[in-house]
C-alpha cells in the first residue's frame, strides 16, 4: 500500500492518468445516478434494478456491436429499448408497488435485479465485455498517459445527454409535468396531469438514461451479467451523497466517485476497487446520520 | 408465550427427532432446513415486529462462522500458521480438544455477533426505512470483500474447519441435532419474547418509533437489543454451518448475501412477516421450493427466485400466515365485531 503511494509521489504523471480515467469512468456513474434521482425524486420509488439496466443497455450496445453495427450507433439504439423496456416493467411492476410503503419497491426492484441478472447471464454467458468501437488511443506525456479516444467521445456523449435531459426537464410539457408531480402529486392530478402516465414517462425515461449510461460503459469499461449491483450501489452512493433535485451536487459526487475508486483500486489494490464503493456507501450514510443526529439536538 | 400445543408442536417434535433415522440420506438438507427456519425468525425479530427491514443480517452469520472458526483453532494451533498451511500440515485434534473448542467456539460466536451488532446500532439505528436496508447490505457486501482480503484468516482461499474426530455419519447427526436445537432455542426464546414487555415495545416502534418514543420507550436501546438478539443466533448458526461444511469461504459460505442473506427476507415475507409462524411456514416452503428448483431446474433457479420476490412483495404483500389472518380471523383468536362487519 505505501508503495504505491511513493509511486504516486514520485511519479505525479500516474495521478494525471488516474485522475483522468476517474472522470470519464465517472461520468457515465454521474449520467446513471441521474436517472436514480429522477426517479426517487419523483416517485419515491428506490430502484435497486438501476445498475441492471445499466448493464442491460450495455449489453443492447454490445451485442449490435457484434453484429457490425457501430456501438456508437447502438447507442440511440439502446436508449430507444430501455424506453420500451422501462415503460413494460412499470406497467407490470412499478404501478403496482407505489403507493405502498418503500420497502415493498426496494424488494421488487431487488428480486427484478435478481431477475434480470440471470436472464443475462443465460442469454449472453458469464463473460466479461467489452463492446469495440476501434478508435485510436493515444498516449501524452512522453507515453506516460494513455487515452483512448472513445473515452474522449463517451465523456463529451454524456455531456451532451445530461444537458438534453436537463433541458427537457426545464422546457418541455411532459418535463414541466413530471417537476409539478415530485411537487405535489394531488396538485398536479387537480390540475389535469395524469400522473399515472407521467410516473410511466418518468420511469422509462430512467431506464432510457441507464441504457445510453451502459451504451457508453460497454465501450469504455467492461460488461458483465453480475456488475448490475455495483452499479446499483454507485448510483445509490452519489445520491446520497448529493441528494435529489440537485444535478450539481450529482454531477460532482458522479465524477468524484469515479476517481475515488480509480485511486482506492491503485492504492489498496485491484481487489479493493469493489469494497472501496460499498465501504464509502456505509461511510456516506453514517456522515448523513450523524449530520442529522446533530440537526435533531439543535431542534430540541 | 405459547404453551404447548400436542397437535401443533407434537408432529414437529417427532418429525425432527425420527428424521435422521427414517430417511437418512437427506440428513443435511433437513439440518439446513433448521438453520433456514432459525433464520427467517431472527430476521424477523428485526423486520417484522420492529419494522426495521435489515437487508445484510447475514454479516452475523458470518461473524459467527469466522469468530467460531478462530477461537476453535486459536485454541490449540498457532492461526497464522494453521491458514498458511491450508491443510497441508496435518493438524489433528484429540476428541476432547476438539469438542471443547466446539463448545467454546459455539458460545464467542454468539456473543461476540451480539457485541458487533451492539456496536454497529449505535451508528446504524439513526437510519431509517431503505436507507436501513441499503445500509445493512452495504455493510454485509464490504465484510465479504474485506476477508476475502485478510492474509490472517485465509483471505479468499477460506479456511478448514478442524476435523471431526470420528465417522462421517456421526457428524452430521450431531450437526443435525445442534442445528435443530438451536431452531428450537430461537423458536421458544422468541416466542417468550414477544409476549413480554419488550415484544410490545418493539411492535410499537415498527408501529410509529416517534410516538412510541413520545410514550417514553428508549427506542435505541430496544432496537439495539433487538439486533442484539437476532444477532446472537444467526452467530451460533454460522458456527455450526461452518462446522458442518467444514470449510468457511469468505463470498461463497460465510457472506453469501445474494443467496442466504435474500433467502431470510424472502421467506419470512412468504410466510407473512411480523407472526411468530409466518417465518417457520415461509422457511419451510422456500426451502423446499428451493431444493426443487436447484435440482431440476438448474440455470432458472434464480429467475424462479426472483419471480417469486417480485409476486410476493406486489401481490401477496401479507403472506401465507397474514392472508390465513385475513381469512380466518377467529381461529387466531382475533374477535370481529359483528355489527361492524354487517354494514
Amino acid at each position: 500500500m505505501w508503495d504505491n503511494i511513493s509511486i504516486l509521489t514520485a511519479a505525479p504523471v500516474f495521478n494525471i492518468q488516474l485522475i483522468l480515467d476517474g472522470l470519464f469512468i465517472g461520468s457515465t456513474f454521474a449520467l446513471a445516478a441521474y436517472g436514480l434521482a429522477l426517479v426517487w425524486g419523483v416517485m419515491n420509488v428506490k430502484n435497486l434494478a438501476q445498475g441492471d439496466f445499466v448493464i442491460m443497455g450495455g449489453y443492447v450496445a454490445w451485442w449490435l456491436g457484434k453484429q457490425g453495427i457501430h456501438p456508437l450507433w447502438g447507442l440511440p439504439v439502446s436508449i430507444v429499448v430501455m424506453f420500451v423496456f422501462g415503460w413494460v416493467v412499470y406497467v407490470t411492476i412499478i404501478r403496482r408497488v407505489i403507493d405502498k410503503d418503500m420497502f415493498t419497491s426496494l424488494l421488487a426492484t431487488f428480486g427484478l435485479a435478481i431477475v434480470l441478472a440471470q436472464a443475462l447471464n443465460l442469454m449472453f454467458g458469464p463473460e466479461v465485455q467489452t463492446a469495440e468501437s476501434d478508435f485510436a488511443i493515444r498516449s501524452y506525456f512522453d507515453n506516460s498517459v494513455t487515452v483512448a479516444d472513445i473515452k474522449l467521445v463517451a465523456f463529451g456523449l454524456c455531456g451532451v445527454l445530461a444537458v438534453a435531459v436537463v433541458l427537457f426537464m426545464k422546457n418541455s410539457r411532459m418535463g414541466q409535468a413530471i417537476r409539478a408531480t415530485a411537487q405535489d402529486a394531488r396538485a398536479a392530478r387537480v390540475m389535469g396531469i395524469d400522473t399515472d402516465k407521467v410516473y410511466a414517462f418518468t420511469f422509462s425515461l430512467n431506464a432510457a438514461i441507464c441504457g445510453a449510461a451502459g451504451a457508453l460503459i460497454s465501450m469504455i469499461w467492461v460488461i458483465q451479467p453480475f456488475y448490475g449491483i455495483g452499479h446499483s450501489i454507485r448510483s445509490f452512493v452519489i445520491v446520497t451523497a448529493a441528494g435529489f433535485g440537485n444535478l450539481g451536487g450529482v454531477i460532482m459526487a458522479g465524477l468524484g466517485l469515479g476517481v475515488m475508486e480509480q485511486y482506492g483500486g491503485f492504492v489498496l489494490g485491484a481487489e479493493f476497487q469493489q469494497a472501496c464503493v460499498v465501504g464509502l456507501l456505509v461511510a456516506v450514510l453514517i456522515y448523513r446520520q450523524l449530520e442529522m443526529r446533530r440537526h435533531r439536538q439543535v431542534v430540541q | 408465550m405459547e404453551s404447548f400445543n400436542p397437535k401443533l408442536h407434537l408432529p414437529i417434535l417427532i418429525f425432527g427427532v425420527a428424521a435422521p433415522f427414517v430417511i437418512p440420506g437427506v440428513t443435511i438438507q433437513i439440518a439446513v432446513l433448521w438453520v433456514m427456519v432459525l433464520f427467517a425468525l431472527t430476521w424477523d425479530i428485526m423486520g417484522g415486529q420492529m419494522g426495521y427491514n435489515s437487508l445484510g443480517n447475514i454479516l452475523f452469520f458470518g461473524s459467527g462462522m469466522y469468530i467460531s472458526a478462530l477461537v476453535q483453532i486459536s485454541m490449540f494451533a498457532n492461526v497464522s500458521e494453521y491458514t498458511a498451511s491450508s491443510g497441508a500440515v496435518d493438524f489433528t485434534y484429540t476428541n476432547s480438544e476438539y469438542f471443547w473448542g466446539l463448545g467454546w467456539g459455539i458460545l464467542a460466536a454468539g456473543i461476540g455477533s451480539a457485541l458487533l451488532a451492539a456496536s454497529l446500532g449505535w451508528t446504524l439505528f439513526g437510519l431509517r426505512g431503505p436507507y436501513f436496508a441499503i445500509g445493512t447490505l452495504g455493510i454485509a457486501l464490504t465484510a465479504g470483500e474485506l476477508m476475502g482480503t485478510w492474509e490472517w484468516v485465509g483471505a479468499g482461499g477460506g479456511l478448514a474447519m478442524p476435523v471431526y474426530p470420528g465417522s462421517a455419519d456421526g457428524k452430521s447427526l450431531m450437526f443435525y441435532f445442534m442445528c435443530f436445537f438451536a431452531a428450537i432455542g430461537t423458536y421458544l426464546f422468541c416466542s417468550w419474547l414477544y409476549s413480554t414487555r419488550f415484544g410490545l415495545a418493539i411492535n410499537a416502534i415498527r408501529d410509529d418509533e416517534q410516538k412510541a418514543e413520545a410514550m417514553g420507550i428508549h427506542t435505541l436501546r430496544y432496537k439495539t437489543i433487538a439486533w442484539s438478539v437476532s444477532a446472537f443466533f444467526l452467530g451460533i448458526s454460522g458456527a455450526l454451518f461452518g462446522n458442518m461444511t467444514g470449510f468457511v469461504e469468505p463470498l461463497e459460505v460465510a457472506f453469501p448475501v445474494a443467496t442466504f442473506g435474500i433467502f431470510m427476507v424472502a421467506m419470512s415475507l412468504l410466510g407473512g412477516k411480523g407472526t411468530l409462524w409466518g417465518p417457520i411456514l415461509g422457511a419451510v416452503l422456500f426451502h423446499i421450493l428451493k431444493e426443487f428448483t436447484w435440482t431440476y431446474f438448474l440455470g432458472w433457479q434464480w429467475v424462479a427466485l426472483g419471480v417469486l420476490i417480485i409476486v410476493n412483495v406486489v401481490f401477496f404483500q401479507q403472506g401465507i400466515m397474514g392472508w390465513l389472518m385475513e381469512k380466518f380471523p377467529e381461529r387466531f383468536g382475533i374477535i370481529v365485531d359483528k355489527k361492524e362487519t354487517a354494514k
